[in-house]
């Protein structure tokens, strides 16, 4: 079984309907009777809803509704909430404002529902639209996050005031204070993490359906979490009881986070299919998602890192603002909380860490999750303070980080985790070697012979995955548990379908997960299917972000094989009437100890069904096993990437021209596509580093909002990759799985910057740091200069 | 309405559609032929790349009207149904050039056009800049590059169709 075991290149399972144009995307379904939804947005980032004449939109051909969200509350559908408590450090709840699936009132961002339009065809619904007589008194609008607070400025939502959703701290403030006090040199910098459009390339979509007949309601969804998004629409929106809401996720075209979220298109297709009683169908334009999905990062941070004269670190104080747009996303309220400031020790050994974050309100998109969400900004603070503190004492980067590094495990941080296990110094040796670092002041060289200054930029980085042990998140907050679960089906001729609450839009886990049973079981991988995405098919799950699929998604069907097998061995130990103890199974077969006399696990399959070997006293027939499994810690993936950049000192444009990536993923399943887990997240670090922004003009509108206007990484934009990986096993889950899902994405953007400051030789420089940008930096520093 | 005739791989189909209806809508919606997909709406994203009389054309930037008569390749017609993948499809599943899946069908589209035009011998810097039409999101384009490479290679001894 090696050739499809744990830790074999399996080739993907699902590529087959993949790359024959075969698969089965939200939008991708009709339904019989289906009629289209579209959206009427507000045009205005704040303005308050005077009135709404739909009048001439009925009278339109083909209109079936034109729906307001006085019909939405006239019909009491609840308020989309944020599912993570978050207390201010004077222990007041965060200050959550309603949030209507159509707005009530007053629109709060441009790109907020004012009319949903139901028609015949969606060329209908959009003529209706125009149609649409909206009467709007236009409010001043709140865009900048960091004067967001300010007593001038207007205030967003009723409940709160100076728009500060919340005042959060973690650490001790005394301690770092101290330290800082006392410290022989402190590194300061002020940073700003650039606002981020997910873009997956399938737009989010939605299809509802109301049987009148069963009073019930089935969504297909571009989510990445069915079992949660019914969950919050039947029990917080109120729109059908959870046992008669259906939630389909069927293929999805990527995520990143973005399709997490419970969003307010999904909710109102399910209210319209019910009011007009024919399915609705959605499908979000792109220029669309640019405006309504919930976009990632905006933090802006003062840093500050102390070190004694020997260059430890002995303390860290951080301040950041977080802007969380107009309305608080699913989980936006614990992304720059306890997935930031818990991540705030790095690789590092520190002794005092403080870090306050204020979350604000403004009149721009929600911002949530982005591939790893929190994390990346909490790397980018200490691995630009690190880079840049070496590069002022004068010690060679690298140095200061293995004077730093954590070497003993587990190591409890003064930010809550404890890491369990871990190589620092393997990952940035491996690095090293492979980017040929001893080579390094010759191709410095060589660049410069061709007028180009090349820079180097390490990112030693570490992240929380496997999210995440249930009652350690419920103490901070968190309104949901995030074990996972897993469900084995073996059927009588010993095929087996396993049912995963993890989600699929990308990560192959039709193969990776196949692969698992397949190894344990002795069954080719063919004859095992993955069911998930769908809440009729598996009881219940918590889907897949946070890289937490491989530790807690596979732990859980780790946990059902054990049942599994237990089971098998009393079917076969009838078979072969022998006793249960002396069965042992191996590569597909069940034999009693120290003879010869076996039997094959079809043969046990069957006659679990068939049960005419045992009673149904002794044994129950049937063979299927379930199981919840709730990790023990997170896992904590980490590792070193080195980007080298050229840079043209004339036009500050630039050129990645080398990466290396080593990261420390624990075991790993299949490493064919956790390499090509890195490469996507890498490209989607880059695009952070030097292509992408999401700009809001100072009335709020949004000046990126399409594919011409926002810059996507493409193929040009990067360099081929050269990925490797140490391993250290993580002691929190059966098979020592750490996560890779987001690595790349919080690895890359402090590499590149690290790169390209060293190069231009200032440490003022913006992401994404654009041609315009390097040049701009380069110019006001003055080091304009020819390289020598 | 208008009524349009075309030939979608290797069938005649005929329709009576909106005048603004775009070939990708009509192939998706009138033909359910839905592996071709829409990612965005400033032909950016290149999600939705068929054949138009052999040559790579983004479906979202014509109307079903424009191309009257003309022979459309689809991914559903790249290979027989029954029979063996295409070459750049072998080459996309065997070097893990997809993730989502989304944007592989205007992926491998676009890199069976660039073989057809630029040989079967394609270099990294080549292969780059012709997938400048194309956007992925998941893969980071190094998988892409490389079945890119591989499956040009491949196609070795394939006659481009008659246009």
């Amino acid at each position: 079984m090696a050739a499809t075991g744990i830790g074999a290149p399996v080739r993907r399972k699902e590529d087959q309907r993949f790359i024959t144009g075969r698969g089965h995307y939200t939008d991708d379904i009709s339904r019989p009777g289906q009629s289209w939804a579209y959206f009427l947005r507000s045009p205005h980032a704040h303005a308050r809803i005077k009135g709404i004449d739909g009048a001439a939109a009925v009278a339109m051909p083909g209109v079936l509704a034109v729906l307001t969200g006085a019909d939405l509350a006239g019909d009491k559908i609840g308020s989309l909430i944020c599912g993570w408590m978050i207390n201010s450090k004077d222990g007041s709840p965060m200050k959550m404002a309603p949030h209507p699936a159509i707005a009530q009132g007053k629109a709060n961002f441009v790109g907020d529902a004012v009319v949903l339009v139901v028609a015949e065809t969606l060329a209908q619904a959009m003529d209706a639209a125009e149609k649409v007589n909206v009467d709007y008194e236009v409010l001043p609008a709140v865009v900048d996050p960091a004067s967001a607070q300010a007593p001038a400025m207007p205030q967003i939502h009723e409940v709160a005031p100076r728009n500060t959703i919340y005042q959060w701290h973690l650490g001790d403030a005394h301690a770092a204070d101290a330290a800082l006090k006392a410290a022989g040199r402190i590194t300061r910098l002020d940073l700003v993490n650039n606002r981020l459009v997910p873009n997956a390339i399938e737009p989010r979509a939605a299809i509802a359906e109301y049987d009148s007949g069963t009073e019930s309601l089935t969504l297909w969804n571009t989510t990445q979490n069915p079992h949660v998004a019914r969950l919050v629409i039947s029990a917080f929106v109120g729109m059908a009881p959870e046992h008669r809401l259906r939630v389909i996720a069927p293929d999805v075209g990527g995520g990143f986070g973005s399709k997490i979220f419970i969003y307010p298109e999904e909710v109102a297709c399910l209210w319209a299919a019910r009011r007009i009683g024919r399915p609705v169908k959605w499908v979000s334009g792109r220029s669309e998602a640019f405006l309504a999905d919930a976009h990632g990062r905006d933090h802006v941070t003062h840093a500050e890192m102390a070190f004694d004269g020997d260059g430890k670190i002995t303390g860290l104080r951080v301040k950041t603002i977080a802007n969380l747009g107009a309305y608080m996303s699913t989980f936006s309220s614990s992304i720059p909380t306890y997935l930031y400031g818990t991540l705030l020790s790095g690789q590092y050994a520190i002794p005092a860490i403080y870090c306050e974050v204020d979350a604000v309100y403004t009149n721009t998109a929600p911002v949530d999750a982005y591939r790893g969400a929190g994390r990346p900004e909490a790397t980018f603070v200490m691995e630009r303070l690190v880079e840049v503190a070496a590069r002022e004492m004068g010690i060679p980067p690298i140095e200061l980080r293995r004077k730093n590094f954590i070497s003993s495990f587990p190591h409890q941080t003064p930010v809550i985790m404890s890491y369990d296990a871990g190589d620092y110094h393997a990952s940035l040796d491996k690095a090293l070697k492979i980017a040929d670092y001893d080579g390094w002041e010759k191709r410095k060289r060589e660049s410069a012979r061709r007028g180009k200054l090349r820079g180097v930029g390490f990112s030693a980085y570490i992240e929380a995955c496997g999210i995440a042990p249930s009652q350690a998140v419920g103490s901070l907050g968190c309104g949901v548990g995030l074990w996972e679960s897993a469900e084995v089906r073996v059927n009588p001729t010993g095929t087996v379908e396993v049912l995963t609450g993890c989600h699929a839009h990308g990560q192959g886990h039709e193969t990776t997960f196949a692969q698992i049973v397949s190894d344990r079981l002795g069954i080719p991988i063919e004859n095992v299917s993955v069911v998930h995405g769908d809440t009729d098919k598996v009881q219940f799950g918590m889907g897949t972000y946070g890289s937490r699929s491989g530790a807690v998604g596979i732990s859980a069907i780790v946990k059902a094989l054990d049942k599994i097998e237990a089971k098998a061995k009393k079917v076969a130990a009838h078979l072969l009437e022998a006793a249960e103890g002396d069965i042992v199974f191996r590569d597909g077969r069940f034999t009693v100890s120290g003879t010869d006399k076996s039997v094959a696990w079809g043969d046990v399959a069957l006659n679990a069904y068939v049960a005419h070997k045992f009673t149904g006293q002794e044994l129950e027939p049937g063979l299927k096993e379930g199981a919840f499994y709730d990790p023990t810690n997170f896992t904590f993936p980490a590792g070193c990437h080195v980007c080298e950049v050229e840079v043209d000192p004339q036009t500050g444009a630039s050129e990645i021209v080398a990466w290396t990536a080593v990261d420390d993923f624990g075991t790993v399943i299949n490493p064919m596509i956790v390499e090509g887990q890195v490469h996507g997240g890498i490209a989607q670090g880059v695009g952070q580093a030097l292509l992408e922004c999401a700009v809001y003009d100072k009335d709020g509108q949004l000046v990126t909002g399409s594919l011409m206007d926002y810059c996507m990484p493409r193929a040009a934009d990067l360099p081929a990759l050269k990925v490797d990986m140490t391993r250290t096993r993580s002691p929190s889950n059966p098979l020592g799985i750490k996560g890779c899902g987001e690595a790349g994405a919080i690895a890359a953007p402090p590499a590149v910057i690290n790169a390209l400051t060293d190069a231009i030789g200032t440490e003022e420089l913006p992401m994404p740091a654009t041609a315009q940008a390097v040049w701009r930096s380069l110019q006001k520093a003055g080091n304009r200069k020819e390289a020598a | 309405m208008t009524a349009v005739a075309l030939t979608v791989n290797g069938k005649a189909v005929t329709g009576d559609v909106d005048p603004r209806t775009l070939l990708v809508q009509f192939l998706r919606e009138n033909l359910r032929l839905t592996g071709t997909h829409v990612g965005c709406d400033t032909s950016q994203c290149g999600a939705c790349v068929v054949h138009i009389n052999g040559k790579a054309v983004k479906s979202c930037t014509v109307f079903v009207w424009q191309i009257e008569g003309a022979d459309v390749l689809t991914i559903e017609g790249l290979a027989d149904a029954d029979g063996p993948l295409h070459p750049m499809q072998e080459a996309f599943r065997e070097h893990h050039g997809l993730q989502c899946g989304y944007c592989t069908p205007g992926m491998i589209m676009t890199a069976v056009d660039m073989v057809y035009r630029k040989g079967h011998d394609l270099d990294d810097p080549t292969i780059r800049h012709e997938l400048e039409g194309n956007l992925c999101r998941c893969t980071g384009y190094h998988n892409i590059v490389k079945a890119i490479a591989a499956g040009a290679k491949a196609m070795e001894g394939r006659a481009k169709p008659a246009a």
